[in-house]
């Protein structure tokens, strides 16, 4: 009983996870971070250890192995000795999930931010794209693939700079 | 659910995963090949897509089979004889040249948009959830092919004789996508999944009026065309034994 209790204690707050899953970052994009991308969905105790559910951005995401392993490390070094990542792919990973703070580290870091879309994409793909350079929304569309699933490519008629966006989904 | 409708279920969901798994390593031979970087990059990730949404597939009739669904995808993708996988003629013809890769993935994408749409109304609702999903990224697939038919129709004398050499030989394979997936008869009366003939319906009116203004002819459709899924092409033992072969070699590495 009195181990148990013990246990019981050394167990980091909700609070603490949450604050430490934080400084885990994407593995593609190192500038966001997985809790405010809305990577990480949920956290819960297990009588064998820690749960943290995660939602892959999309379907065939090459990356969410390694956000896997690295959400492993970043809680032993807060002393969880046993984690478990659950993929759940329901409800599908939206970009609405992306937080305010992360849009603008995209923008800071030269990416457009996906616009907010309500779940009508055919709509808000037709949209004009800003620039994340200079504001400018006089931009052309070069690929809707980019360097990972999740990014188009284009560049700027005003300032001339290449640019990614993170695509809406 | 009965052990009918799990059959049916199960059948349907890995013709589905069969269809995605087969054109995405079609599109995969493109790595490295395409006629510009940006079509390498396009195919690329068009070719990682399909081949997730194939693992969704995978995951989902091993959830109704009650298999192990970390274990399931592999054990389909790379250890069914090839005689036992479901797929579409349409997706097994190899690449060709770039137009008719273009235009088969087009033909294909534009299709599922309609059975996505279809499977989102589903009244099984893991099903929906997955072709919500599943249908979002698609849309990035099909307004790039979209753009490209029209482009290369329209393009130079060249390219027009390209798409409309693939047209005439892709167009009596795209016929079998109208015939009714494994499983899909007994999965209809409970509105689990969309009539693949009324989908077709549409999507043939859709894709003629669309080839039409990108200056393609729809050919006449001469005798039979096969829509039985367990008749492969000749194309397929060979495509399967390039996929299969280095797992075949040691089926119990760890990666």
């Amino acid at each position: 009983m009195v181990t148990d209790a013990l246990k019981t204690i050394a167990r980091p707050s909700d609070a603490q996870i949450w604050a430490a899953l934080a400084e885990v970052p994407d593995p593609e994009m190192p500038v966001v971070n997985l809790v405010e991308l809305g990577i990480v969905r949920e956290i819960g105790w297990v009588e064998g250890g820690l749960v943290v559910t995660i939602t892959p951005t999309f379907a065939a995401c090459p990356a969410y192995e390694v956000m896997g392993t690295s959400i492993v490390e970043c809680l032993r070094m807060l002393g969880v000795e046993h984690v478990a990542v659950q993929v759940r792919h329901e409800p599908a990973w939206t970009s609405e999930w992306i937080s305010e703070e992360a849009r603008q580290k995209l923008r800071a870091a030269g990416m457009a931010p996906p616009p907010h879309h309500q779940g009508d994409l055919i709509q808000v793909l037709l949209y004009p794209v800003e620039c994340p350079h200079c504001g400018s929304t006089n931009t052309t569309l070069r690929n809707s693939f980019g360097t990972t699933p999740c990014r188009m490519i284009y560049t700027c008629d005003d300032c001339k700079e290449p640019f990614e966006r993170f695509k809406p989904l | 659910m009965s052990e009918t409708q799990k059959k049916a279920l199960a059948d349907y969901l890995i013709a589905l995963a069969d269809d995605e798994l087969i054109l995405g390593h079609r599109d995969s031979e493109w790595t490295g090949h395409a006629p510009i970087l940006e079509e390498d990059i396009a195919f690329a990730n068009i070719a990682l897509d399909e081949i997730g949404h194939a693992r969704l597939w995978y995951e989902l009739a091993a959830a109704v089979l009650g298999a192990d669904p970390a274990r399931f995808p592999d054990q389909q993708v790379y250890f069914r004889p090839a005689a036992q996988f479901h797929c579409l003629q349409l997706v097994e013809l190899p690449k060709g040249d770039w137009a008719f890769s273009m235009l088969r993935q087009y033909l294909f994408d534009a299709f599922e948009q309609h059975r996505l749409a279809g499977l989102v109304q589903s009244k099984h609702k893991p099903l929906a959830d997955a072709a919500g999903r599943i249908r979002n990224e698609e849309l990035y697939h099909l307004r790039h092919t979209r753009a490209w038919v029209p482009r290369l129709g329209l393009g130079t004398a060249e390219s027009q004789a390209r798409m409309q050499a693939a047209l005439d030989e892709l167009w009596p394979y795209a016929q079998a996508l109208g015939a009714p997936l494994p499983g899909e008869l007994d999965l209809l009366p409970a509105s689990w999944v969309p009539g693949s003939s009324s989908l077709f319906d549409v999507w043939s009116r859709e894709v003629r009026e669309f080839l039409k203004e990108a200056s393609l002819a729809v050919p006449e459709v001469q005798g039979d065309v096969e829509s039985d899924r367990t008749v492969h092409s000749e194309y397929f033992p060979t495509l399967i034994a390039d996929l299969q072969e280095v797992a075949r070699l040691d089926p119990e590495a760890q990666w």
